[in-house]
């Protein structure tokens, strides 16, 4: 029809790298998300800060074994910052992804839409990570928190609590229909999640039954492993074990149920 | 013909190939038997009201459903299985999908364009559709139009052979869609073939170079827009006010006569070329003069509702 003859675009003849471009478009996006920023990197940080300067919170505390309150809360700050991560701020972002349509326009690429998936869980999970190294720095710094003696411990309960987690996330967007079903869901687990870590009330300091019912779940079993670690022991196989069982159970669940569109 | 460095070739089968194509959603056929041809080079209209079928199509073209039963194939290759092929062969707008909302037009660009071994470059393709101005603004701030052009870049951006675009004026103004069209003229001149999905008429009239017409999952008629008004029943319509009435048995006595209507003194009569000729005779024959005597195809609006039955 049209007789006019358009130049053809020039082309770039570079190899692709959808994944690298994926994991930077969506590092740009985290940053665009205050919120996120704020509640994963920022606001354990800021707690823990602002216990360390009232001066009652750093007495050591009999009933929880000697302990001060700051330093009962430096594990209890690490895994909050993954909770806000993994069940705040991605379950959102991806179910939003696939109700507008944007997984199944990246399926017509050839673009994985996985990568976009792996992108999300790679970013909250470096993000929280980061966050727990702030953390540990902050109550060393100010509040003169000693470093977790049995350093390996800890990075294996860290490693595994943050998979943990992603998992939990991934399964919220799994089977949550829209984005408001996904925070509604998130918040009904965010509670009993921040409870089990000791947000409320360190470990430490429950009453016997409570700890117990608490340590069959994984951030309970989480905050166990990083005070066993934090005084110097091995956790405990059973507390990692129960992680390990939670990230297989989650993990299988959500991939069982996930749906691009 | 195939570009270089693709690597295979399809130089005899049509791009896109869909043959007996059946997908049923719960038991009810979306798609019942449908089978086309888009050939290289071509604008190819598929046309259809809501629920004909049209996107599921598409869906099972782009590899993103498997057919119940029937094949696609896009360059010879099965999209569903050879989705690392035929994902670079194939650009695509799609119906209700969007963009990260927080994501500018350069880096929604970028981000595409880094997907493809041959990318266009995305600065000269978004200065092409218009959207220089716009290269920082965040998708959730652009309007319908921008959107779109964003979406017809996006499509484009890696080179593919053929766009596939699904409802793409669907939202906006007339003004806008004027634009749009005219961009898709302009793919089309740069060597893109591509197939429209449309419910609008005019649109596919103006478009497309030949046009299948969907109605209940099936194709009810593959032709030339042309050729779709020529094969529905009043191809021509030829209007006038007769200096004196006619009589109505000459009137329905004309050869090829598909319908006639008088309307205070009008006479609306609708047929083929030969019904012209017929009347132009009988009016020298009575010597009866023509006032405001008009002669029009048939729009592809009514060829539709002819060939779907809509208008029953």
């Amino acid at each position: 029809m049209s007789a006019t003859s358009t130049p053809p675009v020039p082309s770039t003849d570079v190899t692709p790298r959808p994944g690298r471009a994926v994991l930077r478009a969506e590092l740009i996006l985290f940053f665009r998300e205050p919120g996120s920023v704020f509640w994963v990197m920022a606001f354990p940080t800021l707690l823990l800060l602002i216990l360390g300067f009232i001066p009652a919170m750093t007495e050591p505390k009999e009933e929880i074994g000697g302990l001060s309150t700051v330093e009962a809360y430096v594990p209890v700050a690490v895994l909050l910052s993954m909770i806000m991560a993994g069940l705040m701020a991605m379950p959102p972002v991806i179910t939003g992804y696939r109700e507008r349509g944007i997984l199944r326009r990246m399926s017509t690429t050839p673009l994985r839409p996985s990568s976009v998936l792996g992108a999300q869980v790679g970013l909250h999970a470096a993000a929280s990570l980061i966050s727990a190294v702030l953390t540990l720095a902050v109550g060393r710094i100010f509040s003169g928190v000693a470093l977790p003696s049995q350093i390996f411990g800890y990075l294996l309960t860290l490693l595994l609590s943050v998979v943990c987690v992603m998992a939990l996330g991934s399964l919220i967007s799994a089977l949550s229909p829209n984005t408001k079903i996904a925070q509604a869901v998130s918040i009904s687990v965010f509670f009993p999640a921040m409870l089990a870590a000791g947000v409320y009330m360190p470990i430490q300091q429950m009453p016997d039954l409570m700890a117990s019912i608490v340590e069959t779940l994984p951030f309970g079993a989480a905050a166990q492993a990083l005070n066993q670690a934090t005084a110097g022991d091995w956790p405990d196989w059973i507390h990692l074990g129960v992680l390990a069982l939670w990230t297989l159970v989650l993990s299988g669940a959500a991939a069982r149920w996930f749906r691009w569109e | 013909m195939c570009r270089p460095g693709a690597g295979w070739h399809c130089e005899v089968m049509s791009l896109i190939e869909v043959t007996d194509l059946r997908k049923s959603y719960g038991g009810r056929p979306v798609v019942d038997g449908i089978s086309l041809a888009v050939e290289e080079g071509e604008i190819f209209g598929v046309l259809g009201s809501n629920g004909a079928g049209k996107t599921t199509t598409v869906e099972h073209i782009l590899g993103l459903r498997v057919p119940d039963s029937g094949t696609v194939r896009v360059c010879g290759l099965d999209p569903h299985v050879d989705r690392a092929k035929t994902t670079l062969i194939m650009g695509a707008q799609l119906q209700e999908s969007e963009m990260q909302g927080k994501l500018t037009v350069a880096e929604s660009l970028e981000l595409f364009a880094a997907c493809y071994p041959r990318a266009a470059d995305w600065r000269v393709l978004a200065e092409r559709l218009g959207l220089k101005e716009k290269l920082n603004t965040r998708f959730a701030q652009l309007s319908g139009g921008q959107k779109q052009r964003l979406a017809i870049a996006l499509a484009l951006v890696g080179n593919p052979r053929v766009v596939i675009l699904d409802e793409l004026t669907t939202g906006l103004d007339p003004a806008a869609r004027r634009e749009v069209w005219s961009l898709i003229e302009d793919v089309r001149a740069s060597g893109v073939t591509i197939l429209l999905v449309t419910h609008f008429m005019e649109e596919a009239q103006r478009l497309c170079d030949r046009l299948a017409i969907f109605d209940r999952g099936r194709v009810v008629a593959l032709d030339t827009p042309s050729g779709l008004v020529a094969q529905s029943a009043s191809g021509t319509v030829i209007s006038f006010t007769p200096s004196r009435p006619l009589e109505e048995d000459e009137l329905a006595a004309l050869p090829g006569l598909a319908s006639v209507t008088q309307h205070e003194g009008r006479i609306t009569l609708g047929g083929t070329d030969e019904t012209v000729n017929a009347v132009i005779s009988l009016l020298a024959r009575n010597g009866v003069s023509a006032h405001q005597l008009r002669v029009t195809d048939s729009t592809l609006d009514d060829a539709y509702l002819d060939l779907t039955g809509a208008d029953a």
